[in-house]
């Protein structure tokens, strides 16, 4: 029974990778209840979730702009991510393959040369920074993944149902809003909700393009750490690291088909 | 295809356009700032020059360029050999959903507040050297951070799941009695999974190579933060001479280079997997 020695070398891998994973977490979470400000345990306070919720404007400033920031661009990647989706799975016309090909090179540049072109374009042209270029800078960055996710669900399918609906006499858009967005829906979500995501996630390519009153949460806890470790971190990190759960948790089911996709 | 109208152009025309104006034009503005003077005050004077291409041989630069390329590759080997029998775990078990679960709620929990934990707990007065004062192994904090280890460490920690997740479908999807043949046909169990497993998950492997080691080779966050000095990559120089020395054209360079580099890469690591693989099994798997 050799394959059952390699199955348990795999779990000890495996389940030592998850405490590697989770053990900072969890060092976060103890913290963030410790009464004194230093790595030294001193007894169990809420001060820190006091000071978090009560005594941090910025911060929530900071969140609110975060949040405005991850709808807008993911409603704007999630419109025209869509639409070019929509129109390369089903049509052959010039240009085709520029559009994919300008949808797939972002994902491989590194962020960082996304980050400075946009910083040098935005000078150029002589946009101010703010939010309108945070907006701008993400919603870039999201329509390759929204346009990804979303075609991969069209190849799926089968697209005679389409062509049915066209013969059947539907016009272009009864098809549009009837058949195909129906069904490419799992993957327009999944598109939405990704793009959400790496919006919230952004650091690198939001510091550069960001300026005065449009800090992100991520930039906002950057000027944090950079001011030293603080209690206050640790409290707004285990509340994100349980949103995290409560958002993840429902969707256990699906994170199969997400793994596959990413 | 019945005789419609082609709507296509018009569907994809909003991508696309949006993609020229901000993605595609900035790109090509760095190419072009990459092959001009410096401007005395920040900026470029418009004159064409190989100036910036020419300081990109500043022995200073190369050290840094090649220690990028070595934390990358370091960094990447280690989160791909932790990677590998994770996601060999994961497919098997039967309680995927769990194992999954587990890897993602790290993943999707904020970049930044990841790095910043490492800080609680590595730095001088964070919870490893407390721990170690409380047990009296040392007397004065150690300095675990701010080097080139830390930031291994800490990549590592950071694009494990990008590894675990495409290795996982990939494993997945491979049909797991051609291992009990190859055993039965008297492989030994390295060998069944060196030469059986592995050539059929190569898409994977490709997959998280590419998902690790290009956000690695850009890095900026993670050298910033938890590195020093000595440990800063090549994305901390592009960020310092876009933002403090204010020298645009070298930045480009940079830039220029550090894409060039991924590129390569990318295409090289690409075509090497497209190769058929050493022995291909008939109906099954195949580098998906």
């Amino acid at each position: 029974m050799k394959a059952r020695r390699k199955l348990s070398f795999s779990a000890l891998v495996y389940w030592s990778t998850i405490a590697f994973l989770f053990l900072p977490l969890a060092v976060l979470l103890v913290y963030s209840f410790n009464s004194s400000k230093s790595g030294t345990w001193t007894g169990f306070s809420l001060v820190w979730y006091e000071k978090l919720v009560f005594g941090s404007p910025e911060l929530w400033k900071a969140f609110a702009n975060s949040l405005v920031v991850a709808l807008g661009s993911a409603s704007a990647a999630t419109l025209l991510g869509t639409l070019a989706a929509v129109g390369t799975n089903r049509f052959r016309f010039r240009g085709r393959a520029a559009v994919q090909a300008l949808s797939f090179v972002p994902m491989i540049l590194p962020e960082i040369v996304v980050g400075v072109s946009l910083l040098v374009f935005f000078a150029g042209v002589g946009l101010k920074l703010g939010m309108a270029t945070v907006l701008i800078a993400h919603t870039t960055f999201n329509l390759p993944f929204v346009f990804l996710l979303v075609s991969a669900r069209l190849e799926e399918f089968d697209s005679s149902i389409v062509e049915a609906a066209r013969d059947l006499g539907a016009n272009e858009r009864q098809t549009l809003f009837r058949v195909i967005v129906p069904m490419a829906l799992p993957g327009v979500a999944s598109g939405f909700l990704t793009a959400v995501t790496l919006s919230l996630e952004d650091f690198v390519i939001t510091f550069f393009v960001s300026g005065p009153g449009s800090t992100t949460l991520p930039l906002y806890i950057y000027s944090m750490i950079r001011f030293g470790v603080s209690p206050v971190i640790n409290a707004l990190s285990a509340v994100m690291v349980a949103g995290t759960i409560a958002l993840v948790y429902p969707l256990r089911n699906f994170l199969k088909t997400f793994a596959a996709q990413s | 295809m019945s005789a419609k109208r082609n709507y296509g152009a018009l569907y994809a025309a909003p991508q696309g356009l949006w993609l020229l104006a901000f993605f595609a034009a900035p790109l090509a503005i760095i190419v072009a700032y990459s092959f001009m003077r410096k401007g005395l005050y920040g900026g470029v004077t418009g004159e064409l020059s190989l100036d910036a291409y020419r300081a990109l041989a500043n022995p200073s630069l190369l050290a840094v360029a090649a220690r990028t390329l070595a934390v990358s590759l370091a960094a990447t080997a280690l989160t791909l050999l932790i990677a590998l029998p994770c996601g060999y775990h994961i497919a098997r078990s039967r309680n995927q959903a769990l194992r999954l679960f587990l890897v993602i709620v790290p993943f999707w929990t904020n970049f930044l507040v990841r790095i910043y934990a490492w800080i609680a707990i590595l730095g001088n007065e964070g919870f490893l050297n407390d721990f170690l004062r409380a047990l009296g192994v040392v007397a004065d904090p150690v300095q675990f951070l701010y080097n080139q280890w830390a930031v291994v460490l800490v990549l590592v920690y950071m694009y494990l799941p990008y590894a675990i997740l495409p290795l996982f479908s990939t494993i997945d999807k491979f049909d797991f009695t051609l291992l009990e043949a190859a055993r039965d046909l008297g492989a030994t169990k390295p060998q069944a999974m060196g030469r059986v497993l592995l050539p059929n998950i190569q898409g994977g492997v490709v997959t998280a190579v590419l998902f690790t080691f290009i956000p690695i080779f850009g890095a900026y966050a993670v050298p910033l933060l938890v590195g020093g000095k000595d440990s800063y990559m090549l994305g901390n120089i592009i960020a310092d001479q876009v933002t403090k020395t204010r020298n645009w054209p070298l930045a480009s360079a940079i830039s220029m280079t550090v894409t060039a580099l991924t590129g390569v890469a990318a295409l090289a690591f690409l075509y090497r997997s497209r190769k058929p693989a050493p022995a291909p099994l008939e109906g099954q798997g195949g580098a998906s």
